[in-house]
């Protein structure tokens, strides 16, 4: 299992997310100007402040050549997990639906809370069977969609996580803290399953997360 | 052909939250400016542009988000 994690100026959580992958396989960073992923199996745009955030964030990161070659990864079946401002960035991409945006609070959180997986079948939703401990760090992590697409993507599967009941940092409409695409294949979630994978930061259940991304990898076309 | 000054005006879509609208609404009475209400914090954009036409493409594909966000461009010269 090869993870490819991209990086952009400004993104800060490239280095947990490569030590997070190399616990379940090996990793390697893709500088945002690379067209070519080379031979990954997985890709995770991780979190930060890609480009600074100018304009909204994730706007501009979208554009980069690396995204161009993970839009079309994403395409071809293979999966594609955005962490934090990653999930921003997949939204901005139009590969997740909504949006994310300011903390109703207007304070940047930073805590350790519970999130439950929303749905089941292949992917992490198999893997995360009870609530995961897992920390989030973001100042705009509100997820926002229009009442009716916040219907659609409840009915055909796409909530693939909830903030636990009463613990909603940020907003997020119906407790919304990630979502997947119809294919099932792109994963975008506000809090970061790269911090929580040695018991010494106090939970280990971010595995879980990265570990239900790999039958993804063996199922999609692109490397069928 | 001389670009074009313009100027793009984004704001967040009727309806949703705008907290930083919420936050200067809620100091204005301590700066003595009552019965101010409904304060919507958007963003502006100035640029010069040789094609004009395209501004429209350019702000749906990047300068605003069309789910969240409504944009009007204001042609500033030979208007």
């Amino acid at each position: 299992m090869l993870w490819g994690v991209l990086q952009f100026p400004g993104s800060c959580d490239e280095r947990d997310t490569l030590h997070a992958c190399k616990l379940s396989g090996d990793a390697r960073l893709i500088w945002h100007e690379e067209r070519d992923l080379g031979k990954v199996d997985a890709v995770v745009v991780p979190g930060g402040f890609s480009y600074g955030d100018y304009l909204r964030a994730g706007a501009i990161a979208r554009f980069s050549p690396a995204m161009e070659a993970v839009a079309e990864f994403a395409a071809d079946g293979g999966p594609v997990l955005g962490i934090c401002n990653g999930f921003q960035v997949l939204c901005e991409a139009n590969l997740l639906p909504g949006a994310l945006l300011l903390n109703e609070s207007m304070r940047f959180v930073c805590r350790q809370l519970d999130l439950i997986a929303a749905f089941s079948g292949p992917g992490p939703g198999k893997s995360c069977d009870r609530p995961l401990s897992i920390p989030v760090k973001h100042g705009e992590g509100r997820y926002w969609a229009p009442a009716e697409m916040l219907d659609a993507i409840e009915a055909s599967g796409q909530v693939a996580f909830r903030y636990a009941p009463g613990q909603n940092p940020n907003g997020s409409a119906r407790d919304i803290a990630g979502v997947r695409n119809e294919a099932g294949n792109v994963l975008g979630l506000m809090p970061h399953p790269e911090h929580a994978v040695d018991a010494m930061t106090g939970s280990t259940d971010g595995l879980r997360i990265f570990e239900g991304i790999e039958p993804l990898a063996s199922s999609a076309p692109a490397n069928g | 052909m001389a670009a074009k000054k313009a100027r793009v005006l984004i704001r967040p879509k009727e309806g949703i939250l705008d907290p930083q609208g919420k936050a200067v609404e809620r100091a204005l009475p301590a700066l003595g400016f009552e019965g101010v209400e409904h304060v919507r914090v958007g963003r502006m954009v100035e640029l010069e542009a040789e094609d004009p036409a395209r501004l429209p493409e350019l702000c749906e594909k990047l300068l605003a988000n069309p789910l969240i966000e409504d944009f009007e461009i204001e042609s500033i010269d030979g208007a």
